[in-house]
C-alpha cells in the first residue's frame, strides 16, 4: 500500500490548475501529480505513490550512501577472495 | 532502474550480513512496521540470511489488514446502492467483512471499480454526473496527502457527486500501543520509510526517548533493510536508543511540509478501531466538518455496525508481532489467499500472504 518508486522527471506542465510531470519508471512513462512536491524539476528523480510525487530524491545523499556501501562490499569480496 | 538496482547489489548485501555477524553478541528481537518491508524481507530471504540471534517479527503496517470490519461492512452497504459507483484500491476488494466482501457485492450487481490513484475516481465522477462516486480512502500517512488532494480537487472542480469513505490510520500511535503493552517483546523498530517521507521522524525520536527504544527509518530494498537492521543491532549492542535515518535519500527529519499542510487542511485526528488490535486513541484521520459534502459517512445514511473477527484467525497476534503467521493452525490449510479467513492473508502486504508466497514449504502439509 505504501509502495512508492523512484522515477525520472522528463517534462513538467500545467494541467487543470496543477503541475503534472511525465515521469519515467524503468522505460515506462506515466503522468505524475506534483502538488505535493512543487519544487521538482526536469531531470530530478521523484518518489511516486498512487499517482503523486511524495519526495524529490536527494541524489547527493544517495550517492554518498552508495559509495560507503560499495566500498564495504568490495572490501568484503576481497577478504573472501571473490572477484 | 536507477536508485533501485544498486540497492539490490548482492556484494553489498553480503558485506552487510558479514558485518552484522561480527557485531551481534546476543539475541535481539526487531520489528519492521511496514508490510512492504515484510515482503522485501521474505522475498529476498533476508530473515534467513541474517545471524540466527536476530529475530524479525512483522508489524501492523498493512492498511488493508487493519481497516476495521465495520468500515468494510459500510463500504459494502454503499457499494450495493444502485446509484453508486464504488471505487477502491484493488487490495480491499477481497478483504472479508463480517458477512461478505466487495467482490461479492459486485457479483450481486454493485458497481465496484478498482483504481491505482484517487484521481481516477475523480475522473469517473466527472464522466458520470448522474451517479454518486464513492472512493474508499484508506492507508497510512503515505497515502493521506494524495487522498486529501483528491478531496481538494473535487471541491475546486465543484464535483458534487464525489465523496470519500475515510478510514485512514497513523503509525506512531500504534507503535506507542505496542510498546506500552506488558506483552511487548520488540527491542528495536524499523520505521516505515514512505510514511516518514511524508511525516519526517520527529514523532519517532519522541518514542525512542520515552520508551528507550532504538528506531531506524528504513527503505524498501534489500540493502536498505540490511543496513537498517545493522544500525539497530549496533545501537542495541552499545546500549543506545535513538532514532536514526537509513533512508536519507527520501526522508528528512521534518518530512514533506507541503504534504503535511494539505493533510492538516482536509483531515483531523480521531480515535480509530484497528482490525485485530482494537481502538487506538488518536490513531486515525477523518474529514474535517467543512468537507461534509464529500464525506460518504455524512452523504449516506449508514447503519451503525459492530462486528467480531472469526475466532480461528490469529491475525490480532500476528499484527502485534506476538505470533508468526506459521504459528496459526489454519495457515495454508483453511486460510489461503484464495479463501482468506483474515485480512493479512489477502493483502499483497499482509504478513500471512508473504509467508504463504515465500515460506509455504516451511509448514508441513
Amino acid at each position: 500500500m505504501c509502495l512508492a518508486v523512484p522515477g525520472k522527471v522528463l517534462e513538467v506542465e500545467e494541467r487543470d490548475g496543477s503541475r503534472v510531470a511525465r515521469v519515467e519508471f524503468g522505460g515506462i512513462t506515466r503522468l505524475v501529480q506534483l502538488d505535493l512536491v512543487p519544487e521538482a524539476r526536469v531531470g530530478d528523480y521523484v518518489i511516486t505513490h498512487v499517482g503523486f510525487a511524495i519526495s524529490r530524491l536527494d541524489a547527493e545523499e544517495a550517492d554518498r550512501t552508495l559509495r560507503i556501501l560499495k566500498a564495504m562490499g568490495l572490501l568484503e569480496s576481497e577478504e573472501r577472495g571473490a572477484p | 532502474m536507477k536508485y533501485i538496482d544498486e540497492y539490490r547489489d548482492e556484494r553489498i548485501a553480503r558485506a552487510l550480513v558479514a558485518d552484522l555477524a561480527r557485531r551481534v553478541t546476543r539475541p535481539w528481537l526487531l520489528m519492521e512496521i511496514c508490510g512492504g518491508q515484510t515482503h522485501t524481507l521474505m522475498r529476498y530471504g533476508i530473515d534467513e540470511l541474517i545471524p540466527p540471534q536476530i529475530t524479525l517479527v512483522h508489524g501492523p503496517g498493512c492498511p488493508v489488514c487493519v481497516t476495521p470490519l465495520e468500515a468494510i461492512d459500510k463500504a459494502i452497504q454503499i457499494a450495493s446502492r444502485p446509484e453508486v459507483i464504488f471505487v477502491s484500491y484493488g487490495d480491499m476488494l477481497r478483504v472479508p467483512g463480517s458477512r461478505s466482501d466487495l467482490v461479492q457485492a459486485r457479483a450481486a450487481g454493485g458497481d465496484v471499480r478498482v483504481v491505482y490513484s484517487p484521481l481516477e475516481a475523480l475522473k469517473i465522477a466527472r464522466a458520470h454526473p448522474e451517479r454518486q462516486v464513492v472512493f474508499f480512502g484508506i492507508g497510512f500517512e503515505t497515502t493521506a496527502p494524495a487522498n486529501a488532494m483528491a478531496v481538494l480537487h473535487a471541491q475546486r472542480q465543484g464535483l458534487r457527486n464525489f465523496s470519500m469513505l475515510v478510514s485512514h490510520v497513523l503509525v506512531p500511535p500504534a507503535i506507542r500501543l505496542l510498546l506500552s503493552s506488558p506483552q511487548n517483546r520488540v527491542q528495536g523498530f524499523i520505521a516505515p520509510g514512505h510514511v516518514c517521507t511524508v511525516m519526517g521522524y520527529r514523532e519517532y525520536e519522541a518514542l525512542s526517548r520515552e520508551f528507550h527504544v532504538p528506531i531506524v527509518v528504513g527503505g524498501f530494498e534489500p540493502v536498505d533493510l540490511l543496513e537498517a537492521i545493522s544500525l539497530l543491532v549496533a545501537q542495541l549492542e552499545e546500549g543506545r536508543a535513538e532514532t536514526e535515518n537509513q533512508y536519507a535519500r527520501s526522508v528528512t527529519r521534518e518530512g514533506n511540509l507541503q504534504a503535511q499542510a494539505i493533510m492538516e487542511r482536509v483531515f483531523e485526528v480521531c480515535d480509530r478501531k484497528w482490525r485485530g488490535i482494537g481502538l487506538i486513541p488518536r490513531s486515525g484521520l477523518r474529514l474535517r466538518p467543512e468537507f461534509a459534502a464529500h464525506d460518504a459517512e455524512k452523504v449516506f445514511q449508514l447503519e451503525e455496525l459492530t462486528a467480531e473477527e472469526p475466532a480461528e484467525c490469529l491475525s490480532a497476534q500476528v499484527l502485534q508481532g506476538l505470533k508468526k503467521p506459521t504459528d496459526c493452525p489454519a495457515f495454508g490449510r483453511r486460510c489461503t489467499p484464495a479463501m482468506p479467513l483474515g485480512a493479512p492473508m489477502v493483502s499483497a502486504e499482509g504478513a500471512c500472504a508473504a509467508y504463504y508466497l515465500y515460506r509455504r514449504q516451511a509448514v508441513a502439509p
